[in-house]
C-alpha cells in the first residue's frame, strides 16, 4: 500500500526529483494514455494518469440513439472486445423486453465471443512481445489472428467491429462456411500453440523481466475493483461466465484459470491458458449449433418499459457492465459503461511504484489496456 | 514510363552506361519510397494499420515498414482514429516537429469528418483536416488493410508527380 503522504502533487517534487511524460503518443501505451511519472533515480515513486485524449462521448451520444442503434457505438469503445461489447448491451434491451432468444442465437453468440477473445488475446500476446522487444511474436501472433478475422468478415461482413448482435439474437444467419473455417483454424491454432511458448513463455529473457515484476495483491485487487486476467493472475476469482453464466455459458465445461503469484508473469499465463479454455468451448459448440430462428420477433421499434437494468459480460479484459435508465420512450434515458480497463488502469500505481522504471512497459502490457474504453 | 521503374533512361557506353535524368525526378522516387509512417493510433483504425503492418499484407513491400516512434524521424502520420479536442494540439505538435516534407494520411471516417457515429458528439475534432493539411483520404470504419495499402500506393504517386518548386500549404495554430 501506499502512504497518503506518498501521493502528493507532482508540483511538489523535490530537486533531485525527475518528472516524465509518457504519453499521449507513445507506442507502448497502445493508444493516448498519458502518464505523468516521478522518478528518483531509476525507481518510479508516483505515477498519474491522465485520460481525456480519445474522449468520444459514446455514454452521451448513446442516449440520443434508439435501442437499435446505440449497440453499434459501443463496439468502438473496446474495438478488441467488440462482440462481447455488442453482446452485453444487445443482452440490457433483451432484459428490458423480457424477451427469450433462440438457442441458436445464443451459442453463435458464444462462438463469436470465444473467437473474439482469442483474436485480442493474440494481439495482446503480439504486442507484447513487440513491447519488451521482441519482433517476432508479432508477426506469429497476427498471423493466427487474421484467420479469425477471415472468418468474421465472410460471416459478419466486417474485420473489426462486427456489429453483429441485435436486441433479440444476432443480425443474420451464419455463412455455411463457418463450421469449416473455423475446424480449419482451431486445428492450425491448436498446432501453432507451442510456438507461442516456445518464443515467449520459455525465454530466459522474457521470465527475468516478468517474474516477480509488478506485484498485485487479492486485496488490492478487489478494493480497485480489478476484473479479468489481471484480477485472476492475482487468484481472485471473478470470471462472470462462471459466477452469472449469460447466453447459455452455463451449459458448457470449461476451466476458470487462476493463477496466485500476482505478477506479471502470472498475468500473462492466465491470459495463454485463456485461449486454450476458449479453443475448449468452442470445439464444444462448433458441431452442436442448434437448428432454428436466429432471431426472436422484435417490434420495429423498440420500447423498454420505466426502469433501470444491468447486464454484464466478461470481455477479453474483464468486467464489462451495462447500467441503462429508460423513462419509457425509445431512446435511452442514461447510459452508464462500467469499464474493465478503467479499473484495472487504477491499479497501475500500486503495480509500478516502487519498480523500475524499465519495467513500467513489462507492466502496461500485462495489464493489456484499450484506451478508448477508458475515455469511452 | 512505368511509374514504379527509376526515372530516367541508361545509356550504353563502351566500358559502361550513363544515366540521363532530372535531379527532381530521382529526389521524388527516392521520397516516395522510403517513407517512413510515424507511429499514431488513437482507437480503432490503429489496429487495422497494424494488422497492414502483419505479414498477410505486409506494407514493407511499398517501403513503409520503418515505423516511427518519434515524430522527428518520420515522413509520414497516418491519423489512425478519432481526434478529440484534447488530442488536437498534441497533433499539430507532432506534425510540427516532423521535418520537411511531411505528409499526412486521413484513415477512417472519424478522421475524414469526425466519424459515422461521433459526428454530433461535443468532443470530437469533425475531421482531421482542420489540423494538419491531408493528402490522402480513406474511407470506412474501420478501413480495411487493402485500403490503406492502396491510399499509401496513391500517396507514392503523387510525391513521384510532384514538380520541383511545389510547396505544401500550411494550416496556421489552431
Amino acid at each position: 500500500m501506499i502512504d497518503k503522504e506518498e501521493i502528493e502533487d507532482l508540483t511538489q517534487a523535490h530537486e533531485e526529483d525527475f518528472i516524465l511524460n509518457v504519453g499521449p503518443q507513445h507506442p507502448s501505451t497502445h493508444g493516448v494514455l498519458r502518464l505523468k511519472i516521478k522518478l528518483q533515480g531509476e525507481t518510479v515513486t508516483h505515477i498519474e494518469p491522465h485520460l481525456g485524449y480519445i474522449h468520444r462521448s459514446i455514454e452521451k451520444m448513446c442516449e440520443a440513439s434508439s435501442y437499435r442503434n446505440f449497440i453499434y457505438l459501443t463496439s468502438r469503445m473496446d474495438y478488441l472486445s467488440a462482440h462481447m461489447n455488442n453482446q452485453a448491451c444487445a443482452m440490457v434491451v433483451e432484459k428490458g423486453l423480457q424477451l427469450e432468444i433462440p438457442k441458436r442465437a445464443k451459442v453463435i453468440r458464444i462462438l463469436m465471443s470465444e473467437l473474439t477473445r482469442l483474436a485480442s488475446h493474440q494481439l495482446w500476446w503480439a504486442c507484447t512481445g513487440l513491447d519488451l522487444g521482441a519482433t517476432t511474436p508479432f508477426f506469429v501472433g497476427f498471423r493466427d489472428r487474421e484467420v479469425i478475422l477471415d472468418i468474421f468478415d465472410e460471416t459478419c461482413g466486417s474485420r473489426l467491429t462486427m456489429d453483429y448482435n441485435v436486441p433479440g439474437g444476432i443480425m443474420f444467419d451464419i455463412h455455411p462456411n463457418f463450421q469449416k473455417n473455423v475446424h480449419a483454424f482451431l486445428k492450425g491454432f491448436k498446432k501453432n500453440l507451442p510456438e507461442y511458448h516456445q518464443l515467449l513463455t520459455g525465454n530466459v529473457i522474457f521470465q527475468n523481466r516478468t517474474k516477480g515484476v509488478g506485484y498485485l495483491s487479492p486485496e488490492d485487487t478487489i478494493s480497485f475493483g480489478c476484473s479479468g486476467p489481471t484480477a485472476r493472475g492475482s487468484g481472485v476469482s471473478c470470471d462472470i461466465r462462471k459466477w452469472q453464466p449469460y447466453d447459455g455459458y452455463e451449459d458448457v465445461q470449461f476451466n476458470e484459470v487462476l493463477e496466485t503469484a500476482g505478477d506479471c508473469y502470472a498475468r500473462y499465463l492466465v491470459r495463454m491458458r485463456e485461449m486454450e479454455e476458449s479453443v475448449k468451448i468452442i470445439e464444444q459448440l462448433i458441431d452442436n449449433i442448434p437448428e432454428g430462428d436466429f432471431q426472436a420477433k422484435t417490434k420495429a421499434v423498440l420500447k423498454l418499459p420505466k426502469g433501470e437494468f444491468y447486464s454484464r459480460v466478461e470481455t477479453a479484459r474483464g468486467e464489462l457492465g451495462v447500467y441503462l435508465v429508460s423513462d419509457g420512450t425509445s431512446k435511452p434515458y442514461r447510459m452508464k459503461f462500467r469499464s474493465p480497463n478503467f479499473s484495472n488502469l487504477s491499479a497501475l500505481r500500486e503495480i509500478a511504484v516502487g519498480g523500475k522504471i524499465g519495467d513500467l512497459v513489462a507492466n502496461m502490457a500485462m495489464l493489456d489496456l484499450v484506451i478508448p474504453d477508458i475515455d469511452r | 514510363m512505368d511509374k514504379k521503374e527509376f526515372p530516367g533512361a541508361v545509356q550504353n557506353w563502351p566500358g559502361g552506361g550513363m544515366v540521363v535524368t532530372s535531379l527532381t525526378d530521382v529526389v521524388n522516387w527516392s521520397r516516395a519510397n522510403s517513407l517512413w509512417p510515424l507511429v499514431f493510433g488513437t482507437s480503432c483504425c490503429a489496429i487495422e494499420m497494424m494488422s497492414a503492418a502483419s505479414a498477410k499484407y505486409d506494407w514493407s513491400r511499398f517501403g513503409f515498414e520503418v515505423a516511427r516512434a518519434t515524430p522527428r524521424q518520420a515522413d509520414l502520420i497516418i491519423c489512425a482514429g478519432t481526434i478529440v479536442y484534447k488530442m488536437a494540439p498534441v497533433l499539430k505538435r507532432l506534425y510540427d516537429q516532423m521535418a520537411d516534407p511531411k505528409y499526412v494520411i486521413a484513415m477512417g471516417a472519424c478522421t475524414i469528418s469526425g466519424g459515422p457515429f461521433f459526428y454530433n458528439s461535443y468532443s470530437v475534432v469533425r475531421g482531421v483536416d482542420h489540423i494538419v493539411p491531408v493528402d490522402v483520404y480513406i474511407p470506412g470504419c474501420p478501413p480495411r488493410p487493402e485500403a490503406l495499402l492502396h491510399a499509401l500506393i496513391e500517396l507514392q504517386l503523387k510525391i513521384k508527380n510532384r514538380k520541383s518548386g511545389d510547396t505544401k500549404q500550411v494550416v496556421s495554430n489552431i
